[in-house]
C-alpha cells in the first residue's frame, strides 16, 4: 500500500497527462453527442456572441459582393413567380416566404454566417438565428448558389451546424438529367469539390451535368443545386462510378443563407416508422 | 504570485480571442492555418509545476476547441506538449549557463527562442493534424499540411515576441 502510493506520487505528472489525453480522445471518439450539446460548441452564449460582434464588423467590407449576390437571387425568384405560390409572413427581422411543393411544405428563414471555415478537416457553421427565430436541429442550409450545410446544435439565439465541408455529413444527391441518386460526400481535399458515390456504370454522364438534391431525405426540398461533375471515371472490377463534383457553393464567400425548415417532417416520420414496424406482420 | 497569475490569465484571454477571431479566419490555399495559442504553453514559467502545465495545457486546448467545434482535438495536442516541454527545454538548454525564469526571447536569445518554438510547434502541429485527419492513409498530404502550417505558425509566433511580449 505504502508502496502504491509512493508510486502514485512519483508519477504524479505522468498519470495526469495519461487522464488529460484520454479524456480529450473520448471528447473526439464522442463527437456526435458533443455536438448536440449546448455548450460545448460554437453555437453557446460566449463564443456566439464574439463571433457575432466581429462578424457586424467585417460584414461591411463585403456589403458591394452581398448586394450583387441579392440582387441575382430577386431576379431568380422573381422568374419562379409565375408557377409557385409566394406568401410573406414577417416575424422578427427574417422574412419567411412559404413554398409550397407538391409533396411536402418548406419554410425558408433568413440567417447570416457568423462563423465558418473551409480549410479544417471537419468545417463546422455558426449562424446568428436560434431557436427564438424558429430555428431547430436537422434543418438544412442553403445558399442562394446552392446547398451550404445542416443545422446540429441551436441555442437560444444562434445556431451551429455541419457545413458540406465535413466528411461526417453526407446527401442524398441526384443527377438532375437521369434522376439517378447516390451519395455526396467531401473527401476532406479541395474546398471546391466533393465526391458523388453509388452512381451505378450503366448510366450516361458528361462533365458540366448537373447534380441536385434528391428529396429523399426530410431536410431538403427536391431540385436545389449542389453543384456540377468536374470529372469521373470508371474504376477497375466496380460497379459504381468514381465522380468529382464541383460545389456550386464557394464556401469561402457566403455570407447570407436560408434556414429550411420543413414543416410535415414530423408526419412523414411517423408514417415511414410506420411502415418499418408494421412491414414485419405481413 | 498574484500579479503573475494576473498576467497568465490576460494572455490565455488574448491568444483564444486572437486564435479563434483572427488566425482561424486566415484560409491561405486551404492548407494553412496557424496556430499561436501554444505560446500560453511555452511562456509558463520554467520551474512551473509539471500539473500546472498540464491543467493549463488541457483548458486553453478546450477553449479553442469548443470555438472552433473540434471538440478535443486542440486539448490533445496541447497536453501532449505540455508535458514534453520539461525534457525539450532541458534538452536545448547549455547547463552551465544560468536559465532565466520566464523562456522568453529577450531573456535567451534569438537562437535559443527559435529553436524552442520550433520543436514545440512541430510537434503540436504533428499531433493535432494526426488527430483531426484521423488516419495515415494519404500521409504525404498530411504531412504537407504539417510542414506548411508549422512555418506559418513559427513565423506569427517569433514575430510576436517582437512586438507583444517584450517584457
Amino acid at each position: 500500500m505504502r508502496s502504491l502510493l509512493r508510486f502514485l506520487v512519483r508519477n504524479f505528472a505522468f498519470l495526469l497527462f495519461l487522464l488529460l489525453e484520454v479524456v480529450s480522445l473520448v471528447m473526439v471518439f464522442n463527437y456526435n453527442s458533443f455536438q448536440r450539446s449546448r455548450f460545448l460548441n460554437s453555437a453557446n452564449f460566449i463564443s456566439a456572441s464574439f463571433y457575432n460582434t466581429t462578424s457586424s464588423v467585417f460584414q461591411y467590407f463585403e456589403l458591394a459582393r452581398v448586394n450583387e449576390e441579392l440582387a441575382n437571387e430577386n431576379a431568380y425568384l422573381r422568374s419562379m413567380l409565375d408557377g409557385g405560390t409566394l406568401e410573406e409572413i414577417s416575424s422578427h427581422d427574417s422574412i419567411v416566404i412559404t413554398h409550397e411543393l407538391p409533396d411536402s411544405r418548406f419554410v425558408f428563414r433568413a440567417a447570416r454566417i457568423i462563423n465558418n471555415s473551409a480549410n479544417k478537416q471537419q468545417n463546422y457553421i455558426t449562424l446568428d438565428k436560434g431557436l427564438d427565430h424558429g430555428i431547430q436541429a436537422d434543418q438544412g442550409i442553403l445558399a442562394p448558389e446552392g446547398v451550404v450545410g445542416v443545422v446540429t446544435s441551436v441555442s437560444k439565439s444562434y445556431a451551429s451546424g455541419l457545413s458540406l465541408l465535413n466528411p461526417r455529413w453526407s446527401i442524398s444527391a441526384k443527377l438532375k438529367n437521369s434522376g439517378y441518386y447516390g451519395s455526396l460526400r467531401w473527401n476532406g481535399q479541395n474546398y471546391r469539390q466533393a465526391d458523388l458515390q453509388e452512381i451505378p456504370i450503366h448510366v450516361n454522364l458528361a462533365t458540366g451535368d448537373t447534380v441536385v438534391t434528391s428529396g429523399y431525405s426530410s431536410i431538403f426540398p427536391e431540385g436545389l443545386l449542389i453543384g456540377t461533375i468536374l470529372s469521373f471515371d470508371k474504376p477497375q472490377g466496380e460497379n459504381y462510378y468514381n465522380i468529382k463534383v464541383k460545389l456550386a457553393v464557394d464556401f469561402k464567400s457566403i455570407r447570407y443563407v436560408h434556414v429550411i425548415e420543413n414543416v410535415k417532417k414530423e408526419e412523414l416520420k411517423a408514417l415511414e416508422n410506420k411502415v418499418i414496424n408494421g412491414a414485419g406482420n405481413y | 504570485m498574484g500579479r503573475e497569475i494576473i498576467k497568465y490569465a490576460i494572455m490565455f484571454t488574448v491568444l483564444v480571442l486572437t486564435q479563434v477571431l483572427f488566425l482561424n479566419q486566415v484560409q491561405i490555399s486551404g492548407f494553412v492555418n496557424p496556430y499561436i495559442y501554444i505560446l500560453f504553453i511555452m511562456l509558463l514559467p520554467v520551474n512551473a509545476p509539471r500539473y500546472v502545465l498540464l491543467l493549463g495545457g488541457f483548458f486553453i486546448g478546450l477553449s479553442i476547441d469548443i470555438f472552433s467545434n473540434s471538440l478535443g482535438i486542440h486539448a490533445f495536442a496541447s497536453v501532449f506538449i505540455a508535458f514534453l516541454r520539461p525534457p525539450i527545454i532541458r534538452a536545448i538548454t547549455n547547463r552551465e549557463e544560468d536559465m532565466a525564469d520566464y523562456p522568453g526571447l529577450a531573456q535567451n536569445g534569438l537562437g535559443w527562442f527559435l529553436y524552442y518554438t520550433a520543436i514545440m510547434v512541430l510537434l503540436h502541429h504533428v499531433a493535432l493534424f494526426f488527430i483531426e485527419v484521423f488516419t495515415f492513409v494519404d500521409i504525404l498530404r498530411t504531412l504537407y499540411r504539417i510542414v506548411l502550417s508549422s512555418l506559418f505558425s513559427i513565423f506569427v509566433i517569433v514575430l510576436s515576441q517582437f512586438i507583444v511580449f517584450r517584457d
